[in-house]
């Protein structure tokens, strides 16, 4: 069914594997049934990313699920990176999208604990963590490399083998914990990590200094997390109210000053600003976390903003994206 | 202990209907040590149900009764006698008071006057905080003596997740995140090796698997006598 040089024979393996800078891109998916935002966005992103995360009822809120949104996005030429969150599924649940994502051809999990139900659109339901994300690491990696399902039962009727992602966030707390908490993670046998949005860049290095002092970045691919910055009010609103986000002032005050001497009629001219100023920060930041020791590559996110990824992509010299076979 | 809290007086007075002659019963246990259900919350709602019930033209006969502890037969069976006198029966025992009432009572119906919320403890006077959900497989022994269980908004086993933030968590401020505590208990006890041991898929088989559970022990049983 797949090489056996590769554990799943993903695109985004391959590029890794190959020693390339990873870029990976994320897509969310409609709060409907129509697949036309999906193949919009899709056009967006093909050919600038190497996979797409496609989230799975991200923030909580229901929308397309990630298996249907992913084999969609597969069709428009993407490679998808499969979200699974915990709080939805038992794990009855999740290793029957498990058989099926990979019978329709996925080949990226992404293995997350999932946002509380509170701050969705069904605050009044109840959550499931049946299994938390190590242990669902776990069981994704036992059903590719053991062929068991998780009670110990043999897989007779192929084995789902996919590339194993999980998210880590060096900005929570405890802080000291974080790199023990990858350690886990890489423990229970993921293949690649992606972070949370990075805007404190020293406290990232830091981070990442006890990673590579504990020798973790050469069992993990590590994928630093970015995103443009759309107004000074985002920047303001993730450092004083998303939980788990640190932001330095600094960013905050550069997109206040990318509207000095902007008049405040003209609302076009402020946002084409503003958006200039977010791209060209995040290029910058790229460039930035390239050279930290142990970065395997990029993690965008540009959710509802996914026009600015190639410009980004580009400004920070990734393109053309590397073919390997 | 099991702490309650009572409903809102509306409620209990649209559970009573028209009924005329209503029996209150307390608990002398955990809801009374939680100032919830016991004689003298009995009292006080006994008073407010018969201004209510005087104000609104429906005046109601309301009698009070605290048993000590609700949940038991021996201390409910001698309410057996007076209970036809009443047209409603309401309990301000927990949950399981409520059923025993039903259970050893089947001609009446025992209404409920409480809100059974959660095993606990008061953290300090007026503060009640939850701390287990009797998921019976205990794991305090791995966890710093920190449940995660009841604690955590995830039930997480394996560390904290990405939403805790200067010892709180995600969904509330006010709720201290359970790993942060369970980290820093570990750390000052010497026993961080443990958190980074991968624990595995719990048995929920113990904690909710259809059906009421249930101990026997047959040490305990009276003995059959031929």
């Amino acid at each position: 069914m797949t090489d056996e040089k590769f554990k799943s024979g993903s695109n985004l393996e391959k590029v890794l594997l190959a020693g390339h800078f990873a870029v990976t891109g994320e897509l969310g998916p409609p709060q409907g049934a129509d697949p036309e935002e999906i193949l919009h966005k899709a056009r967006l992103l093909e050919g600038i990313v190497d996979a797409v995360n496609i989230t799975d009822n991200q923030t909580a809120v229901v929308r397309m699920s990630s298996i249907g949104s992913g084999v969609l996005a597969m069709r428009a030429g993407l490679e998808p990176t499969v979200q699974m969150t915990c709080r939805d599924r038992n794990r009855l649940a999740m290793q029957a999208d498990f058989l099926g994502a990979y019978a329709l051809g996925i080949r990226n999990l992404l293995c997350l604990t999932g946002d509380h139900q509170s701050f969705g659109n069904h605050p009044t339901a109840k959550n499931v963590h049946d299994l938390d994300s190590v242990q669902l690491i776990r069981m994704v990696k036992d059903m590719r490399d053991k062929h068991i399902f998780q009670c110990g039962d043999e897989i007779k009727a192929g084995s789902p083998r996919f590339f194993i992602g999980a998210a880590i966030n060096p900005f929570a707390d405890p802080f000291e914990f974080r790199p023990y908490r990858l350690a886990k993670k890489i423990a229970a046998g993921v293949d690649f990590i992606q972070t949370q949005l990075i805007y404190d860049i020293p406290r990232f290095r830091e981070f990442m200094k006890k990673v590579v002092d504990m020798g973790l970045h050469k069992k993990v691919y590590i994928l630093a997390g970015v995103g443009p910055l759309k107004s000074s009010g985002m920047a303001r609103y993730m450092r004083d109210k998303v939980p788990g986000m640190i932001v330095q002032d600094e960013y905050v005050d550069r997109m206040v000053a990318a509207l000095k001497g902007i008049p405040k009629e003209e609302k076009k001219a402020r946002r084409a600003a503003l958006r200039k100023k977010g791209i060209e920060i995040c290029i910058e930041q790229i460039q930035e976390i390239r050279e930290i020791e142990g970065v395997a590559g990029i993690h965008i996110m540009a959710v509802e903003w996914e026009a600015a990824v190639r410009p980004i992509v580009e400004g920070a010299g990734l393109l053309p994206r590397p073919t390997v076979t | 202990m099991i702490v309650g809290e009572q409903k809102p007086l509306a409620e209990i007075r649209e559970l009573l209907g028209d009924a005329k002659k209503v029996l209150v019963v307390g608990c002398g246990t955990c809801v009374t040590v939680c100032f919830a259900g016991g004689e003298k919350e009995v009292g006080i709602l006994s008073s407010a149900l018969r201004m209510m019930s005087k104000l609104d033209g429906h005046p109601m006969e309301v009698d009070e009764i605290t048993v000590q502890r609700q949940c038991e037969w021996e201390y409910i069976d001698p309410l057996g006698e007076r209970l036809e006198e009443y047209d409603a029966i309401l309990s301000l025992g927990c949950g399981i008071g409520v059923q025993a009432m039903n259970e050893r009572f089947p001609d009446y119906l025992t209404l409920p006057g409480l809100n059974t919320t959660f095993m606990g403890l008061p953290e300090e006077q007026g503060v009640w905080e939850e701390r287990c959900q009797a998921c019976g497989d205990c794991i305090l022994g791995l966890t710093a003596g920190i449940c995660p269980i009841a604690r955590c908004s995830k039930q997480l086993l394996n560390g904290p997740c990405g939403g805790s933030q200067n010892g709180v968590c995600e969904v509330d401020p006010e709720i201290p995140c359970a790993w942060q505590l369970i980290y820093d208990r570990a750390v000052k006890l010497g026993r961080l090796d443990q958190l980074l041991e991968i624990q595995p898929p719990k048995n929920w088989s113990t904690s909710r698997d259809g059906g009421p559970r249930k101990i026997t022990r047959e040490d305990l049983m009276l003995a059959e006598i031929e």
